[in-house]
């Protein structure tokens, strides 16, 4: 059964189809990746998922309900994390409240108007920190952290509503290679321990050749192929509208002629 | 080198707030080079630009640009003389058409110190370098993709005739068609004679383009050398740039 | 009312449109380059009609006149790049509000020296040279003058409009509007630039304020009135489109005419008198405008603007050091009674103090944790001192239930008025809020039955033993008390961490399931009902309340005591408030040019702590702290 069944998602932006009659499914515990040129529409397709943006037309089936047009909060509340391709984290706050902002949430405690929140589910919050290597950062203030470690506390927040699918728009943009790796690898044991499903964009091949199940491709707004990463690698339509000879990432060196 | 170099940076420091990022960095880029700084996220390599450009309040130490220290002037005086700067996320005017971008970065032809013409550059010139934007003279940057915008954003810093332009991260972000395309058109620009100085974390996209690199951890230089002897030591591959 | 006299109103709003055409497009124009709030704008136009009415009378003739216009708006240019070369360079990297705080103090200056120089008497210019006649329309006798402002309000725009689309000055202006470093880096002189586009859109403020000199008379009053019409065609129109800027005047001119011309109205049940609408009506197009569309006519939303404030440290309960001294300082309030009998008038000054830190610490709620940028404050002020006024002067309520009844008044309002505050952001919800407050003062002005009218209402008196100085100083100090340290729990609770995410990150405290227009819309009216209580201890302290002392100022007010005291600080509010209300009780009392004292002392502070004082001085520590 799918976790996620997109059907025949449309969106215009002045007359521009931006995404054209898009369908895919994510299974259940899938890791799959979205590709494709800049402009292709995966942004727009990806901001209608998470309720960012309405879609004209089509369906977004999250567990067979139709999601399409809710607001980002309530597509939260029933079960979908999400991490933001610029890490979105509350800068006034110290990690282990930001994580406690989001299990306050999903415990609806937020309109507490008495009882100190400094104190309330802490210890999940520290938990959480735990599982994704930050526990020792836990009281220090967020802002002050480096890139690739506010990345991990949005991975502990996007966990904080034991979501079952979780959407990551380019998780390792603007990390260097090591840290690419680590956090993907780190988020794959995450959701693999707990039967998350992952939807992803990215533009390291290196990372979506390694690790993602499955890959679709979209391009000029319309899904041009769907397959594993052999199969991705030898479509010459992929080749020409994205790779290009393939000489700018690793594991495609060869790829091409 | 037996002429000056066309960019010397010696002893640059920058901080943000309380916070110091780069560490006394000495540099060059000589003429006609392409020279490559790499390093993780995070390591100086936007700053280091940012500083050369007097983009960053706080800074010390001096860069010298053709000659003349250029380290007290302000942004608008140090692209006056001659060095262009294409910032990493792009800035393209998004309520201006692309001829219009094009025309915000237009400066008066140079030469060099030794009386050689520097390269010049008019947008049909531009055009053939970039046919894509050949093809939409009029249209809103905020309505290019990002590929394109990529490629407006080098062509309006060409527009000012530049002797030397500072490349922040020019594959970062775009898909690897277009940093192929990128590639080949830092190839192309070297042979007009244009120097260049890149912010790079890719080793694939440096080493189709660069001479010499200089590899940045935590706002220092650990290891500097051509771009051969860069690809041969895996070492240094290991513990800056992990591929 | 005819067909006939109701175009002839249309023309009549036409005329009016092309004057605020003129005060907005400026403006506009200044922020959208510089990213200045100038509300010295006003000010600006304000001088243009004295600077002509001075051309026209004492040189004469259409030398003095039209000549008087045409150098008045040179003049008045100069005194642009003045401004912008000797004050404003200085502080482009400061905060957004201490920007506002500036242009604000500017306009205090430029008021007492208009004062020092002409005097307080309105003063009316000449008809124009050579249009003083009439042109017969519809019927009735339009004014020649009313005529010649009618098409050059739409003459200036299509010279702006093809300067701006098609000289590279106007490209510059456009590229600057959105990214100033980007434009500067690219080789192009910023300084200049933003000196020219300062300079322009001071020269169309003062040529607008000069075409009004065979219109209206000179007087004080404009400078506000003047930048209040503005803001509110520059937010109409859409901030930075100066066709949305004509398009705005035009409308808002257009149903003020209407209005003019509708007159008393008898429904039967009630009569309207729809002329005394005008004052708010621009107000209501504006809210309507908003709500429906949230940057304006022509507007776009705004990139995110490269954002120079730091950010803020996580908030923390109190240190022990800091809950001895708070300990401290009220002990010795507390005793501030057994000091009065020397001096009486330190119980007034207490309790002006104690008031001003309720206002300033629920408008801190909201602007610190919250990031809502009220100018408006004011409203809920009055509101409560209405509210409880009113309550004593028609129902003859004791005091107390005059106390009770002013914050759940304010909070009414504030939960009315924040509906539609809180689905705007940064410089619109400030206008917004700002448009707010002068319709609750329009209100008192206009409602003269009820409300007394510009007199206000006199004879609150508290009953005894609260009629004694010091009893009702001691009240006031227990209520302050309660209300600063109920917000602070506030803050401290999940509700206060939630205002805190939706303002630190929007897109990432709705991907977490927080309602982010929810919370900041409770939060403002929480904020509200707390600054209704201030207006309550106001009324009976003063044992009146009047228009003025609910107008615009004393939103500024608010303003300047936050970030006076420092906005990133949960005691700055406190401390501003102190010092502001007592500079404001003792310094200004002295002099006739209190504004412009104020002025130069805001414009000081200003420039020497751009973090606030308290930020200023938890800095020195913090430095101390760490090596």
């Amino acid at each position: 059964m799918s976790v996620l069944a997109v059907k025949s998602l449309s969106k215009s932006f002045g007359g521009v189809h931006a995404v054209n009659q898009v369908s895919f499914t994510v299974a259940r515990g899938e890791f799959l990746a979205l590709i494709g040129p800049n402009g292709a529409g995966k942004s727009t397709c990806f901001n209608m998922i998470n309720g960012q943006l309405a879609p004209d037309s089509g369906e977004i089936l999250f567990e067979d309900k139709n999601i399409a047009g809710l607001a980002p909060r309530d597509i939260w509340r029933l079960g979908v994390g999400r991490t933001f391709q610029v890490a979105a984290t509350f800068g006034s706050m110290t990690v282990v409240e930001n994580v406690q902002m989001a299990l306050i949430s999903h415990g609806r405690e937020t309109y507490g108007l008495w009882r100190p929140a400094a104190s309330l589910h802490r210890e999940r919050a520290i938990d959480l920190l735990a599982q994704v290597g930050m526990r020792e950062a836990a009281d220090r203030p967020s802002r002050e952290l480096a890139y690739g470690d506010v990345k991990r506390i949005e991975l502990a927040i996007a966990l904080a509503n034991e979501p079952r699918l979780l959407l990551m728009d380019e998780p390792t943009a603007g990390m260097a290679p090591r840290e690419r790796n680590d956090l993907i690898k780190l988020v794959k044991q995450l959701v693999v321990e707990r039967g998350i499903s992952v939807l992803f964009t990215e533009h390291s091949m290196d990372v979506v050749f390694a690790y993602a199940d499955r890959i679709i491709v979209l391009a000029r707004g319309r899904l041009i192929a769907d397959g594993d990463a052999a199969a991705i690698r030898e479509n010459p339509q992929v080749q020409e509208v994205y790779f290009g000879t393939g000489k700018t990432f690793a594991h495609a060196q060869g790829a091409a002629p | 080198m037996s002429l000056k170099p066309m960019l010397a940076v010696e002893s640059l420091s920058a901080w943000y707030g309380a916070a110091r990022i780069l560490y006394d960095l000495n540099f060059h880029v000589a003429r006609g080079e392409v020279v490559a700084l790499m390093g993780r996220n995070g390591a100086g390599k936007s700053t280091t630009l940012k500083a050369i450009m007097g983009l960053i309040a706080q800074r010390q130490g001096s860069v010298h640009f053709n000659g003349e220290d250029v380290s007290r002037l302000k942004p608008f005086e140090i692209a006056r003389r001659g060095l262009g700067f294409t910032p990493e996320d792009r800035r393209i005017f998004v309520d201006l058409t692309v001829m219009e971008n094009l025309d915000i970065g237009r400066q008066p032809p140079r030469t060099f110190p030794d009386g050689a013409a520097a390269p010049s550059w008019t947008p049909e010139k531009l055009f053939t370098l970039f046919p894509n934007l050949a093809e939409m003279p009029n249209r809103l940057g905020g309505r290019m993709s990002g590929g394109e915008q990529q490629m407006l954003t080098v062509a309006r810093t060409l527009m000012g005739n530049p002797l030397l332009v500072l490349l922040d991260e020019p594959s970062e972000g775009v898909a690897p068609l277009i940093v192929e395309q990128m590639a080949n058109t830092i190839v192309e620009l070297k042979k007009e004679g244009l120097s260049i100085l890149l912010s790079e974390q890719n080793i694939h996209f440096a080493r189709l383009v660069s001479d010499r690199v200089y590899v940045l951890e935590k706002g220092q230089i650990h290891w500097h050398g051509t771009m051969a002897q860069l690809d041969t030591n895996q070492d240094v591959q290991r513990a800056y740039l992990t591929v | 009312m005819t067909l006939s006299a109701f175009l002839f109103q249309a023309l009549n709003g036409l005329a009016s449109a092309s004057g605020l055409f003129f005060i907005a497009v400026g403006l506009s124009l200044i922020f959208g380059v510089t990213r200045i709030i100038n509300i010295a704008h006003g000010s600006l136009y304000m001088l243009g009609t004295y600077i002509a009415y001075s051309f026209a009378t004492r040189i004469g003739g259409g030398l003095g006149f039209w000549g008087g216009i045409v150098a008045t708006a040179l003049i008045v240019c100069v005194l642009g790049a003045l401004i912008e070369i000797l004050l404003l360079r200085r502080i482009y990297r400061a905060p957004e509000l201490f920007q506002l705080l500036a242009t604000f103090a500017l306009v205090l200056v430029i008021n007492d020296a208009t004062l020092w120089l002409w005097g307080s008497e309105d003063l009316l210019g000449p008809r124009a040279p050579g249009l003083r006649g009439a042109v017969e329309i519809f019927g009735r006798q339009l004014p020649s003058y009313d005529l010649f402002l009618i098409v050059i309000g739409p003459a200036v725009l299509l010279v702006l409009h093809f300067a701006l689309a098609k000289t590279r000055f106007g490209r510059l202006v456009r590229a600057a509007t959105q990214d100033r470093e980007m434009v500067g880096a690219l080789g192009v002189n910023q300084a200049i630039l933003f000196t020219s586009v300062f300079a322009l859109g001071a020269a169309l403020a003062g040529l607008g304020g000069a075409l009004q000199v065979a219109r209206e008379p000179a007087t004080l009053a404009t400078d506000l009135i003047a930048i209040g019409d503005a803001f509110v065609v520059v937010v109409v129109g859409g901030m930075g489109s100066i066709t949305g800027a004509y398009l705005a005047a035009v409308i808002i001119a257009e149903v003020k005419a209407l209005c003019i011309a509708i007159g008393v109205v008898d429904f039967g049940f009630i009569t309207v008198n729809f002329s005394k609408l005008t004052l708010v009506a621009e107000f209501l197009v504006m809210a309507g405008v908003l709500i429906a569309r949230p940057y304006g006519l022509l507007g776009r939303p705004q990139g995110a603007v490269r954002s120079v404030a730091e950010a803020e440290d996580p908030i923390r309960p109190a240190a022990p050091g800091l809950k001895a001294l708070a300990v401290a300082v009220l002990a010795l309030l507390m005793g501030l009674p057994l000091l009065a009998q020397a001096s009486p008038y330190l119980l007034v000054l207490g309790i002006d103090v104690l008031i001003a830190v309720i206002f300033a610490t629920s408008l801190h709620f909201i602007m610190g944790p919250g990031g809502m940028h009220s100018f408006g404050h004011a409203a809920y002020f009055g509101l409560g001192a209405y509210g409880a006024a009113l309550m004593v002067k028609w129902l003859a309520v004791p005091m107390g239930l005059g106390l009770v009844a002013a914050p759940l008044i304010a909070l009414a309002g504030a939960l009315l008025f924040g509906w539609f505050a809180v689905r705007l952001s940064g410089v619109y919800l400030a206008m917004l809020t700002l448009a707010f407050a002068q319709i609750v003062w329009a209100a008192m002005f206009q409602w003269e039955g009820f409300t007394g009218g510009s007199n206000g209402v006199i004879g609150v008196w508290p009953p005894p033993p609260f009629n004694s100085a010091a009893v009702y100083y001691l009240l006031t100090l227990a209520i302050a008390v309660i209300a600063v340290l109920l917000l602070r729990r506030f803050l401290f609770a999940p509700f206060g961490y939630a205002m805190r995410a939706g303002r630190d990150s929007p897109l990432r405290a709705e991907a977490i399931g927080i309602d982010v227009k929810r919370v900041h819309w409770l939060a403002f009216a929480i904020a509200g009902g707390i600054c209704g209580i201030a207006g309550g201890l106001f009324a009976f302290a003063k044992g009146s309340i009047s228009p003025e002392t609910i107008h615009v100022g004393r939103s500024i007010d608010g303003l300047v005591m936050v970030l006076l005291g420092g906005i990133q600080t949960l005691t700055g509010p406190i401390v501003g408030a102190s010092v502001f209300a007592t500079l404001q009780d003792t310094v200004m009392r002295q002099t006739e040019y209190w504004r412009a004292l104020l002025g130069l002392i805001i414009l000081l502070l200003v420039l020497a702590f751009p973090q606030g004082i308290v930020g200023a001085v938890a800095q020195i520590f913090g430095r101390r702290r760490s090596p």
